[in-house]
């Protein structure tokens, strides 16, 4: 990773979408980014895990997003995208949207937090960037993965 | 300390645990058989190759008791000292010290600073007693410290140095020896002699150095008997196990691809393919398997040890030691078997004297066996004592609040005998030092039910206790059917399974019993608890159609019968599969939590099934426990206890809000009339049923109460039809309220005819009703 002028290494985010709105996660754990895969569902597991889904031999606890924000269920037609992150309690994949692109990003375009973002989301959020066109808020892969265990 | 070193230290210490261990079992013979030579020459060397190895490593306080455990040891040797008991016990004092300062080695990398002089006057004394040896020249211990100081400041202690003196013969430093070393080492050349330090620094490094040839000799001896084993890492046989799981998987996903291809070589390549793998898979379980005789080594001494404690005299018996089980259950059952044999010494064995007052052997005989059955480890731990007290631990029990006095009262042997497993409890008057180290029956209890085993305790008092140990040889590939329920798979382990079942519709009517909302079939003669998958796991919230009994539909339910621990019962799913073999894959904890799941895997089609833990959704279902009766095994298999004295009965209200119960194997149907289909025939209450005529007694008025039984028309009636083959008759109540479990009182003097007993149920009496001879 190459370094700016001021020394700071910019961070890559991994970004993806999701109803209207732009999340990322770091680029370093992410170990993949897969199509819609057949899922098992999981009878009686709380909403957010959507299945589990057998990855070369590797079983992962796909997670649902849009759950976890609290927003409407997807659309029938439209499937989702798995993004397959490895944290330290678990190998998840994140159900989204739509990927997008991975970005360069700069830590002095950091932005706090806004106060509009609700709480729910606020605590899955690592932090927040501004971008041109609008709001990066960059995911804390942990939270999200204890998400489901806490519920 | 270098990594080189790390790794040597390891490796000593591995291989002084496992000599120590053996030495133990060498000591036991030898305490037997005096004379036997071998045996002697086997347990000096096992002292002398620690002393000489640990001295490369500054473990000075091994080294000098070593030393001094060697002397002993050759004086015995050579006949000078003949071995007594008071002897055998001053070298097992010396093996447990040696294994106490290994053990701190291990923990903290030094030796410490106990140099355990009393052991060491202890040995020192019983050799140097009416010695008579020639030039003595026992060092003191600072010579020996001196010398070993010296020694190591000299020599580099290196690897190379121990080869090197393994090679050469001749050494710069001369060499003296005074040492009777003659069956050690016949190679020393003894070119000048020395005295004092410098002497003792020679017999530190002769010992060393006839240690390395000793070595070599050994080597050479045994030679075959160390090339034909290797010792492997456990954690490199995990990872060789999981690959092979992988290789299991990935061929079961082949094979369906095969089942429908034409092709001929690609069949027989599989072919190859399947016959290489599970031949590969049954070789990696068995690197694993271990014969349960490394465990019960140490035994003979434990059994010892206790006896002597306890001052009783014990016989060990153990049968089967070559049962192999999975290296991790070997870790696991450890412990709890030392504890067991340790409470059946101390609490089960009577003392001597009060054995032969008994009219039993003075010496009593505890029993360790060990076998295969089913897919099952089965372990039993017998002795010949004085059996469970029944009386003693039921006021125990009760003293300790675990059971009311009225639940005592009522209790089967049987459920005594668990009580022992409960946490708290003990019926020991103190806690003994033995038997009390925090590690309890319900310790134990927990440790075994942790890999899944289950205990059982059969005893009689004045005769002797038997404690059986079931623990599955299952690893992680599991035989498991596959079934699904609507488009979901999941998988039941083959181990939990009994049998299948298909009912068609037409049986409906007949095996099916519909009891307050509980559905139970009736699997030859004996009711069973069916447990609705889709109801369990919420997949489909409506109740299943055949219950609603929707005309016009042929249906069919899929039962399987399973076992969770001992209770029976049936899970009813849509379709039944196959059986696969696979790979259990463990879940995230969210889903872990949720209980009714054991792991997921991934079937031949790729797709990811869940595994049913069966006890949980047993649970869940409360099949378990109290709710349901007619749980009777066909099987002894399990040797389950049979709940003679707790029947299921059938609570049903008579008239006047009276309950009275049933037995439930009296029990044929349970039909509702209206009344309007009750005539009358010859002055009896008939109904027409089944094509024939179901002849009617109505308890609602036999009971002397005031005749409600002429009830509206419209009124239904619930019919009990009695389980006879002679006849049909049916008898007439207000109610069906519930089905239980529990024990009848017999003693109490039927209050009216056709009353079998009576019973306390949910604080209520009532009379326990023998329908066969009201119907007389």
């Amino acid at each position: 990773m190459s370094q700016n002028s001021q020394g700071i290494s910019p961070r890559q985010i991994a970004t993806f979408r999701v109803g209207s709105m732009l999340f990322g996660i770091d680029v370093s754990i992410v170990q993949e980014v897969i199509r819609a895969q057949r899922m098992t569902r999981v009878p009686l597991a709380p909403p957010v895990v959507k299945g589990l889904i057998n990855l070369r031999g590797q079983i992962l606890t796909a997670i649902e997003l849009r759950e976890v924000l609290g927003m409407d269920p997807r659309p029938e037609d439209q499937p989702p995208m798995n993004v397959v992150i490895q944290t330290d309690s678990d190998n998840i994949s994140i159900l989204v949207d739509r990927i997008e692109d991975v970005l360069d990003l700069d830590t002095t375009r950091i932005e706090e937090t806004p106060e509009t973002v609700e709480k729910c989301y606020r605590d899955l959020l690592d932090s927040v960037y501004k971008l041109d066109k609008g709001l990066l808020l960059v995911l804390n892969p942990e939270r999200v993965a204890k998400f489901s265990d806490e519920l | 300390m270098s990594d080189d070193q790390e790794e040597m230290i390891r490796d000593f210490l591995v291989e002084s645990f496992e000599n120590l261990d053996r030495m133990d079992q060498e000591l036991m013979i030898l305490e037997k058989e005096p004379n036997n030579m071998a045996v002697l020459n086997s347990v000096f060397r096992t002292i002398h190759t620690i002393k000489g190895t640990c001295g490369f490593f500054a473990f000075e306080n091994l080294e000098s008791l070593g030393h001094i455990g060697e002397n002993l040891l050759d004086s015995l040797r050579a006949g000078k000292k003949k071995l007594t008991p008071e002897i055998t016990n001053v070298l097992l004092k010396m093996s447990d010290a040696i294994r106490e300062l290994l053990q701190l080695i291990e923990s903290t990398g030094s030796s410490g600073d106990n140099q355990y002089e009393d052991l060491k006057f202890l040995l020192h004394h019983h050799n140097s007693t009416g010695s008579a040896e020639a030039a003595p020249a026992e060092l003191t211990l600072e010579e020996q410290f001196a010398a070993i100081v010296a020694e190591r400041e000299a020599m580099e202690q290196s690897q190379e140095n121990l080869e090197e003196a393994t090679e050469q013969r001749s050494e710069e430093v001369a060499v003296a020896s005074t040492q009777p070393q003659e069956a050690v080492e016949p190679e020393v050349h003894e070119s000048s002699e020395e005295h004092g330090a410098d002497k003792g620094a020679a017999e530190a490094k002769t010992d060393r150095k006839s240690d390395a040839n000793l070595e070599a000799q050994k080597a050479q001896e045994s030679g075959g008997l160390q090339d034909s084993s290797i010792r492997v890492d456990v954690q490199l046989l995990d990872s060789l196990m999981n690959l092979v799981g992988e290789l299991v998987l990935a061929r079961n996903q082949l094979r369906q691809i095969t089942s429908t291809s034409q092709d001929q070589t690609f069949q027989s390549t599989f072919q190859r393919l399947n016959i290489i793998t599970t031949e590969l898979q049954e070789g990696v379980m068995k690197t694993r398997m271990q014969p349960i005789a490394s465990v019960w080594g140490k035994f003979p001494r434990v059994v010892r040890d206790v006896a002597q404690q306890c001052s009783k005299k014990v016989r060990l018996v153990m049968e089967g030691k070559e049962t192999e089980l999975d290296k991790t259950i070997i870790e696991a059952i450890k412990d709890p078997l030392v504890h067991i044999v340790r409470n059946a010494i101390d609490h089960g064995i009577e003392l001597p004297a009060n054995r032969k007052k008994a009219g039993k052997n003075e010496e009593g005989t505890l029993t360790l066996r060990a076998y295969h059955e089913g897919g099952y480890v089965m372990i039993e731990i017998q002795d010949d004592g004085g059996g469970l007290r029944i009386e003693k631990i039921k006021k125990k029990a009760v003293e300790r609040g675990l059971i009311s006095q009225e639940k005592a009262n009522t209790m089967v042997d049987q459920e005594v005998f668990k009580l022992i497993f409960q946490p708290g409890f003990s019926t020991a008057d103190q806690v003994t030092n033995l038997s009390g180290r925090g590690v309890g029956m319900d310790v134990v209890r927990i440790n075994i039910e942790k890999i899944g085993g289950a205990l059982e305790v059969d005893s009689e008092e004045g005769k002797g206790t038997k404690l059986k140990i079931r623990i599955p040889l299952t690893l992680a590939i599991v035989p498991a059917l596959i079934v699904s329920c609507e488009e979901d798979a999941f998988a039941i382990p083959q181990v939990s399974l009994i049998e299948l079942v298909r009912l068609d519709e037409e049986r409906f009517d007949t095996d099916l019993e519909n009891i307050k909302g509980a559905t139970f079939y009736r699997l030859r003669g004996n009711l069973l608890p069916l447990v609705y998958l889709s109801e369990e796991l919420r997949i489909n919230m409506t109740r299943p159609q055949h219950r609603e009994r929707k005309k016009g539909k042929a249906r069919v339910i899929n039962i399987v019968v399973v076992r969770a621990d001992t209770q029976v019962f049936g899970l009813v799913v849509d379709d039944v599969h196959d059986t696969e073999e696979i790979v259990v894959k463990s879940l995230s904890k969210s889903i872990k939590g949720l209980g009714v799941y054991a792991g997921a895997t991934i079937m031949g089609d790729g797709r990811v099934a869940l595994i049913l833990d069966v006890m949980n959704l047993a649970q869940r279902a409360q099949v378990i426990n109290e709710r349901v009766g007619a749980q009777e095994e066909e099987n002894a298999s399990v040797t389950s206890v049979s709940m003679t004295e707790e029947i299921p009965l059938l609570i049903v209200e008579l008239g006047n809000n009276e309950p009275a119960a049933i037995p439930l194997d009296s029990v044929k149907r349970l039909e509702e009339f209206s009344a309007s289909k009750v005539e009358f025939l010859n002055g009896r209450s008939v109904v027409q049923y089944r094509g024939g005529i179901l002849d009617l007694i109505d308890l609602r008025t036999v009971h002397g109460y005031a005749g409600q039984g002429s009830s509206q028309d419209d009124d239904a009636c619930q019919v009990i039809v009695l389980n006879d083959n002679n006849r049909q008759v049916g008898f007439m109540v207000r109610g069906i309220m519930d089905v239980v479990k529990h024990s009848i009182d017999t003693s109490r003097t039927a209050s009216r005819h056709g009353s079998k007993g009576a019973a306390i149920i949910q604080d209520r009496i009532m009379d326990v009703l023998d329908l066969s001879m009201m119907a007389l």
